[in-house]
């Protein structure tokens, strides 16, 4: 039984991860209806970045809130310059901008980093506050940035007018235009959001699974996983997902051995996909004929 | 006369390869409202549409003597041109007081655009009671309410509203008429209102425009159009 | 609505007859190695072929490929290896076993539209190694070591060896599956394939059994690559789990794109490129040839949707307007014209 309440707090640690990079995917998917397949490599260069700025001497807090301000400029840059050009392309052109996006940085990342893996260090004090046996300082510091990080966002989104123009901008770009909203704007805006957001997530999970290039792939997949159980469209629903599928992996590995869990993940995905792709919380969809 | 709030001069429109409009000519007087009629299909709504920047156009139109053609729509409603679309364009998701909100989205002046709440509230009391609800959950002619509302929350010069009318009870329509009139005294906000319910429209224009397949027929004061039995019948079908 | 080429004119038929004519005097000139890389690009035609009837005519994304392009290498090799089974034989049975693999996938799959077709198969592609390395199924598999095959003898009394044999044996397969796939997509079969990619409703108003053809399609496509997938375990001579990670699935895809989408030429377009550019770019920098494919697949999108195949088509337009005074129409189109640009957004 105390394995079990240890791997169900260590899920809600992972999950938090997952809820932070599934977050980031719904942004982008509430406003261009689009996965960005590249989330996950951008989030890990942005660790690498700040692994460098910590090389370079700076302190811990310093450099994180440096990563996190590149990250932003960095997702608006993509938004304007690369992803512009096929905005209106169908589908299948859009996903391989993603795609190459993916391996860009990736490959970037192993050429300039190369592919050894680094320890990527915790803010967070060795000694636990309370002192307990069932989840780890850095751990549960994961999940207070986690969610600190989720409420700043929520509270950016229903409380302030950029917030409000994002989220309308994403709903109804022509109404939003006919108020003033400048839609292109919002999209970078966006993606410069989902981008920060992705690079704290990648922060706070380097240092459990070590830095690497290819350190965030398992993680996207989780991060899809819970977007899609709880909603594609949907904030909260993304959130809650990827603390779901945290547990649910974490609980499953329990039991069919660590080996499978990516297939967890991908079990969750079609599953959710083929019975009720709206998920728990979003909403559904009708094709136009 | 001071010069008219809006001109459009020989504009053209075209959808592709569709030619919608072919050289059009109106004004709308500063405080005054123009309406343009026509069927549908005669470009009425194009031309709503041309005037805030949707479309590319060739020909002239000018806000207040200022060229405002070719510009985007985000830049053209920073000048002061509020558009309440076809269908009303009404941000479902969001709650009442949110869609409120984005219509100030350009205003700076903040401590104002809370008594211009007041003000929508007064002139539309069933907002206020609805305030907090989500906006898709209105009925047809409250969210006729909230998209005027919306669009005069920018305090705009010219306010442009496509068939306002549209799928809404007779009774309420009349109720709506009514509330524009007043607006229109009140604050002296220029419309450019294009209806397919003429005779609505006629009573609370001063200009008239008939649009048939994408040009001009008639043009002259409302009161003048509304009193031609000859016009009414042939062309309004009243 | 544009469609495969129905038939060929006769220089074509004269040009293709000295490419392959070329391709059997290759082996004799070329040494080993470099034959065993043409055997590979062969086998990658193959199964770019199989992506392409997916992806590129009927419009249904795959990022997740490389899951049957293993399960058909390891259907040969465990067929090879444990039950002593003849390289030749496992090739129909690999192709049989992605077809119904491809038609299984495929079933859920119908209920999924570009993009969340594309997140699930993507998920298959990066979850596959893992799968394979499954202690459950060690016993024939091999966990993470994988299956070691013994490389085939040429049939006695021809003068070839053992790689030379293999590229015509394989060469062999490519003008089987080629012939019987262009024969596919020229017929009614390949018009339902892209109007379901085109029109999806109209379709099926119009009586094309959707449902079915995409399954089909989807269990095609997947025999294909089961094959090429077989091959290539022949022709490596092992199959283990980690050459079969997400990479060899978007590796694939950027053969397709490159290549051309909808473009059967392209297959082997595609093909040349995946097999070689990693080659070059490997000199320049271990990390270089993905940000090297990277770039490519962005830069196509922009700039050559319909890839190289569409480059040498509009190319080949011009030169014959050029010559011809009048503008004569060719004879029927080349292949299917992918309208990637233009489309109405999604």
């Amino acid at each position: 039984m105390d394995l079990l309440f240890h791997q169900i707090l260590s899920g809600l640690a992972t999950g938090g991860i997952y809820a932070s990079v599934a977050l980031a995917l719904v942004m982008i998917y509430q406003a261009t209806h689009l996965v960005n397949f590249a989330q996950g490599e951008i989030a890990m260069f942005a660790t690498y970045l700040c692994w460098t700025l910590l090389q370079a001497g700076l302190p811990y807090w310093v450099a994180f809130f440096l990563t996190v301000i590149i990250a932003f400029i960095g997702g608006v840059l993509i938004e304007r310059v690369i992803i512009r050009p096929v905005e209106n392309a169908p589908v299948l052109s859009v996903v391989i901008v993603f795609i190459g996006l993916l391996v860009i940085f990736n490959s970037i990342a192993g050429w300039i980093y190369t592919y050894t893996i680094k320890p990527f260090p915790s803010p967070f004090p060795e000694k636990a506050l309370f002192d307990n046996s069932f989840i780890g300082p850095h751990e549960l510091g994961a999940i207070c940035v986690t969610l600190i990080v989720l409420a700043l966002v929520f509270a950016f989104f229903r409380l302030t007018p950029l917030g409000l123009a994002m989220r309308a901008a994403a709903q109804n770009p022509e109404s939003s235009r006919l108020v003033g909203v400048r839609v292109g704007w919002m999209l970078a805006l966006g993606w410069g959001l989902a981008s920060a957001i992705g690079a704290i997530a990648g922060m706070m999970v380097a240092p459990i699974v070590y830095l690497e290039p290819n350190m965030m792939g398992g993680i996207l997949l989780y991060a899809f996983a819970g977007a899609l159980l709880g909603g594609i469209d949907n904030p909260w629903g993304a959130v809650v997902g990827g603390f779901l599928v945290g547990m649910i992996e974490n609980v499953v590995g329990m039991y069919l051995g660590t080996e499978l869990k990516l297939s967890v993940a991908l079990v969750i995905i079609v599953t959710v996909l083929v019975l009720s792709p709206s998920g728990l919380f979003g909403r559904t969809h009708v094709a136009r004929v | 006369m001071s010069a008219p709030i809006l001109q459009v001069r020989q504009l053209h429109a075209q959808y592709g390869a569709t030619q919608v409009l072919h050289g059009i000519d109106f004004d709308v007087k500063p405080g005054g409202i123009t309406t343009i009629l026509g069927a549908n299909g005669a470009g009425k709504t194009t031309t709503l549409r041309a005037v805030c920047g949707m479309l590319r156009v060739q020909g002239e139109v000018l806000l207040a003597g200022e060229r405002i053609d070719g510009k985007p729509t985000e830049t053209i409603v920073r000048r002061g041109v509020a558009h309440v679309p076809d269908g009303r364009g009404t941000f479902v998701h969001l709650s009442v007081e949110e869609n409120l909100r984005l219509g100030a989205y350009t205003r700076r002046d903040k401590d104002q655009v809370a008594a211009d709440f007041e003000r929508m509230y007064s002139y539309f009391p069933r907002l206020r009671e609805r305030r907090k609800q989500q906006a898709g959950t209105l009925s047809g002619g409250e969210q006729q309410m909230l998209a005027i509302s919306r669009a005069l929350m920018l305090r705009p010069r010219l306010l442009l509203l496509d068939e306002p009318s549209f799928g809404l009870a007779p009774k309420i329509v009349r109720e709506l008429f009514d509330i524009l009139g007043e607006i229109n005294r009140a604050e002296g906000t220029s419309m450019l209102l294009v209806e397919q319910n003429a005779s609505i429209a006629l009573r609370v224009a001063d200009q008239a425009y008939l649009l048939e397949t994408g040009r001009v027929v008639i043009s002259g004061s409302a009161e003048a159009i509304r009193n031609d039995e000859g016009v009414r019948r042939s062309y309004l079908g009243y | 609505m544009p469609t495969v080429k129905t038939s060929l004119t006769p220089t074509q038929i004269g040009g293709m007859l000295v490419l392959l004519a070329i391709a059997c005097l290759l082996p004799f000139v070329l040494s080993n190695y470099q034959v065993f890389q043409l055997t590979m690009a062969l086998t990658y035609a193959i199964a770019l072929l199989g992506l392409n009837m997916l992806t590129g005519y009927n419009g249904q994304i795959s990022l997740g490929h490389g899951a049957f392009f293993a399960i058909g290498a390891y259907t040969a090799a465990i067929l090879m290896d444990k039950a002593n089974w003849p390289y030749w034989a496992t090739i129909p049975v690999a192709g049989l076993v992605c077809l119904l693999a491809g038609f299984l996938f495929g079933l859920p799959a119908l209920r999924l539209e570009g993009l969340y077709l594309a997140l699930a198969t993507f998920a298959l592609g990066v979850a596959m190694p893992q799968i394979l390395k499954y202690k459950g199924i060690e016993h024939w598999t091999g966990g993470s070591m994988g299956v070691v095959i013994v490389k085939p003898d040429p049939p006695n009394g021809l003068p070839l060896n053992q790689d030379q044999w293999l590229y015509f044996f394989t060469l062999a397969w490519v003008l089987i599956l080629f012939v019987a796939g262009w024969n596919m997509l020229r017929g009614r079969v390949g018009r339902a394939l892209v109007a379901i990619r085109d029109h999806p409703i109209a379709a099926e108003t119009m009586g094309i059994h959707t449902a079915l053809y995409k399954s089909l399609t989807f269990g095609v496509s997947a025999l294909y690559t089961g094959i090429a997938g077989a091959l290539a375990a022949i022709a490596v001579q092992f199959a283990s789990p980690d050459s079969f990670g997400i990479f060899l699935s978007l590796s694939l895809l950027v053969g397709v794109v490159v290549g051309g989408l909808a473009s059967i030429s392209g297959a082997f377009y595609g093909a040349l490129f995946i097999q070689f550019v990693p080659n070059v770019a490997d000199n320049i920098s271990k990390a270089a040839p993905w940000a090297i494919y990277g770039v490519f697949l962005i830069a196509f999108m922009y700039l050559m949707p319909s890839g190289v195949a569409g480059l040498v088509r509009q190319t080949r337009q011009r030169l014959a307007r050029k010559r011809v005074a009048a503008p004569a129409a060719p004879a029927g189109r080349d292949d299917v014209q992918l309208p990637i640009t233009g489309k109405e957004a999604r």
